[in-house]
């Protein structure tokens, strides 16, 4: 088997790994309690917030 | 006779508990120990440079807020037995699950750098140059891993803890006023005011005790190990004992710099041990050989964390008592991690000191997250069993997570906008 084959090989591979990762871990087994929800739902505006000042950051540093 | 019956009774239990406690010892004292990593060390000895002994009272209050979060990971690791990477993926689904790994993989890898940077540094001032010290850390970590034996890498890891104290005799060796040590540093204060730079520097102490990789390292470390919900108590006191010793460790270099480099501003402890070594030769080269093993220790530990988090997740064997044929990922992306990382080091030109400044930024993208994952994770009575938090323990790790999640946040965005605590 060349190299190539090989290589394309291990991504299709690990890509069915992946795959199957997602649908074992696809239902959260943590009971979605309106604390959950909530605690999760801040940590999607905190992570927004910083990659908006990463993104903010870096303009800035393009811009100057 | 009756009291001496008694007497060898409680004897022998005080001693069989100790055994118990010596064999199940390691996770927790190795990960705080750990704690103090390059990074710490610089920020410990930039803190003394700067303020004297006056914030020694805040590094004490510092240690018990590392073991309350440490503390969750043991019980989750024992009841659970399964790696933080993986409870995130379980609990949490796939989304926060590879957000979680993903960012490990990335601030671990970031963090091994700044591992090796402050070793080669450290090890330069004794005249070893870089590639013989990235080259020797590198065997060593093999060496340690290779064997097969979680027993063996603990006990090795131990030894290395055990040289961390290092900067004890150095602080006796530049004879500090004790009276000073007391009077300044244990009586909450803020010498100078409370100001932007003391917010920045009382933020990179915080940033420096409460990694993401601790809760990932010790929560995994704590399921190789194989420790069950008996053994919970002795996982607490090993993590007691060794927030103990980060803290003491850390009082002693603020002491250190402190006594010999007041109100001195220093960028990274290498410098700061040449300049001691002006003064006081052996405090200096104490310093420097403290500085190379908390490299050490780091790096030994983080590059653990991904490993196990990957192996979790990927379902590869991934135990230290696994020999290299029984689980060739897990050791394949442990040497990859810790190689690579070295290697840049090497790299003439590479921006480390961007690399430095990057960790603190993508540290609390993950930080946070990983925190707040712990708390709800504590909280599924389903899974915890009489080992969830109790309404107490959830108003004091709650409390501390949301102070840790605020100043290191801060911390993160300060790094970004350096003028902003002035």
């Amino acid at each position: 088997m060349s190299l190539g084959h090989a290589i394309q090989a291990m991504i299709s591979r690990n890509a069915d790994k992946v795959r199957a990762i997602n649908r074992r871990y696809a239902n959260p087994r943590l009971v979605m309690s309106p604390a959950v929800r909530v605690s999760l739902l801040c940590l999607r505006f905190y992570l927004l917030f910083l990659v908006g000042l990463l993104f903010y950051k870096f303009i800035t540093l393009v811009i100057h | 006779m009756n009291w001496i019956t008694k007497l060898y009774y409680q004897a022998h239990r005080v001693w069989k508990a100790l055994s118990v406690y010596l064999i199940i010892a390691g996770p927790g004292l190795v990960v705080m120990v750990a704690d103090n990593d390059a990074g710490g060390i610089t920020t410990y000895a930039a803190t003394g440079a700067k303020y004297g002994y006056s914030l020694i009272w805040f590094l004490v209050i510092l240690g018990p807020v590392a073991y309350y979060v440490q503390e969750m990971t043991v019980r989750l690791g024992a009841v659970t037995k399964r790696g933080h990477a993986e409870a995130i993926f379980d609990g949490f689904g796939s989304f926060w699950g590879w957000f979680s790994l993903l960012d490990l993989i990335l601030v671990d890898w970031l963090t091994l750098v700044t591992e090796f940077i402050g070793m080669t540094a450290a090890l330069r001032i004794f005249g070893v140059p870089g590639w013989v010290t990235v080259a020797a850390v590198c065997g060593l970590m093999g060496f340690m891993v290779v064997n097969g034996r979680y027993w063996t890498w603990e006990k090795v890891a131990l030894i290395f803890c055990a040289v961390n104290l290092i900067y004890i005799p150095g602080a006796f060796i530049v004879h500090p006023s004790v009276h000073d040590v007391i009077g300044q540093g244990l009586i909450p204060h803020f010498q100078g005011g409370f100001n932007g730079q003391m917010f920045f520097f009382l933020m990179a102490n915080i940033g420096t005790t409460i990694a993401p990789w601790m809760l990932f390292f010790q929560q995994s470390s704590v399921v190789d190990k194989g420790l069950k919900e008996k053994d919970i108590i002795f996982g607490k006191i090993d993590t007691i004992i060794g927030a103990v010793a980060t803290v003491l460790v850390a009082v002693f270099i603020v002491i250190v710099t402190g006594t010999v480099l007041p109100g001195i501003d220093i960028d990274d402890a290498a410098e700061a041990s040449k300049m001691i070594m002006q003064t006081h030769h052996y405090a200096g080269e104490f310093m420097a050989i403290g500085l190379f093993d908390a490299g050490l220790l780091g790096a030994i530990c983080i590059s653990l964390a991904s490993s196990w988090a990957f192996g979790e997740i990927f379902g590869w064997a991934h135990s230290l008592n696994n020999k290299i044929k029984e689980a060739p990922w897990f050791y394949l992306n442990y040497f990859i991690t810790l190689i690579s990382a070295g290697a840049v080091v090497l790299i003439p030109g590479a921006p480390l000191v961007l690399i430095t400044l990057f960790v603190q930024v993508i540290a609390v993208t993950l930080l946070p997250a990983a925190l707040v994952f712990l708390i709800l994770l504590l909280n599924d009575k389903k899974t915890m069993g009489e080992y969830a938090n109790t309404r107490t323990q959830n108003i004091i790790n709650g409390g501390i997570v949301a102070i840790i999640i605020a100043l290191s946040t801060l911390y993160g965005i300060s790094t970004l906008f350096p003028s902003m605590f002035g």
